[in-house]
């Protein structure tokens, strides 16, 4: 299993805001473990979802060089559950962002019904690494799934220009020959 | 320029956000760490929250010396040394540390931070600005 929350990414605009959205299915296999009379989708993953659409946003903004890792869940706040057919639609905001951390402020939606809000803190891992992942996972892979996830596709910087995939990535990924 | 008390509540308001803790609970001599359960990244989200509030900029050390606390010239069998503590005195003429100096281990240093330390460290800064 892989541990993607989100499908895809609806809007991105660098260093401030972003959108994605995630689709509750019935045949994901959590949805029968978790409360077996009644399928829902866990909340823990829900928050899961929106610390990614807003870590991603963060780790952005510092063109994947840092390792952003989650750090604290300030206030969470659940109004409705999510279940089977659902589109969760999540916006995430940076209300801070520097270089040891960053703060953001996420909701989830159901169409236009507030499913849930969210505050999250991330810091800015200073580790000595070897590229993004920090030895801690594949940057090939994480930059398919930066591409599945359609961040350059939908990705503008704040005056509109199209957001590129940072280099170290795009050799990894194979799409550019090392310089 | 804020006044003292200014400073005071929205420090006082950056901490019950960050640390969940009720106003009354903040007053100028608790500790953040033994008497609002601050935790190490707790720092983190109070700083942002500082920033954002006073209109400062706060870099990585200012308000929390870890470059001094994990520097084997300053750090000898878990305490901080003389040259240490001069270099504490003089980075963060804000904070009272008279206590800390008293028994300098360093796993004790965040554990006597007050939150009239915060506000000190904040006039500081805004009268730098000035």
């Amino acid at each position: 299993m892989r541990w993607f929350w989100i499908d895809r990414f609806t809007e991105f605009e660098s260093g401030r805001r972003a959108t994605g959205v995630k689709t509750v299915s019935l045949s994901e296999e959590h949805i029968h473990d978790f409360l077996p009379a009644t399928a829902t989708m866990p909340n823990s993953l829900i928050i899961e979802g929106m610390a990614q659409t807003a870590g991603l946003l963060a780790g952005e903004h510092y063109g994947f060089q840092e390792s952003v890792i989650l750090a604290k869940i300030g206030k969470v706040q659940f109004h409705a559950r999510a279940t089977p057919g659902d589109t969760l639609t999540y916006r995430a905001e940076l209300t801070t962002i520097d270089e040891s951390g960053a703060r953001a402020e996420i909701t989830s939606h159901i169409e236009d019904r507030l499913q849930a809000e969210m505050e999250v803190l991330f810091a800015h891992a200073d580790i000595d690494r070897e590229g993004a992942g920090g030895g801690l996972f594949d940057e090939r892979d994480f930059a398919i799934t930066l591409r599945c996830l359609g961040m350059y596709d939908v990705g503008r910087t704040a005056d509109g220009e199209r957001i590129k995939m940072p280099h170290h990535l795009a050799v990894a990924e194979g799409s550019v020959t090392e310089a | 320029m804020a006044t003292s008390e200014e400073i005071f509540q929205k420090v006082q308001e950056a901490l019950v956000e960050a640390l969940a803790v009720d106003d009354d609970e903040v007053t100028p001599e608790a500790t953040l760490v033994g008497d609002l359960g601050a935790e190490s990244i707790d720092f983190l989200d109070i700083v942002f929250r500082l920033e954002k509030s006073f209109g400062i900029s706060i870099q990585k050390g200012e308000l929390f010396p870890e470059d001094i606390l994990t520097n084997a010239d300053y750090v000898v069998d878990g305490k901080i040394n003389e040259a240490g503590l001069a270099i504490l005195k003089e980075r963060m003429p804000f904070a009272d540390l008279s206590k800390f100096e008293e028994n300098p281990e360093v796993q004790e240093f965040a554990t006597g931070l007050t939150v009239q330390d915060m506000c000190n460290f904040v006039e500081n800064k805004l009268n730098e600005a000035a």
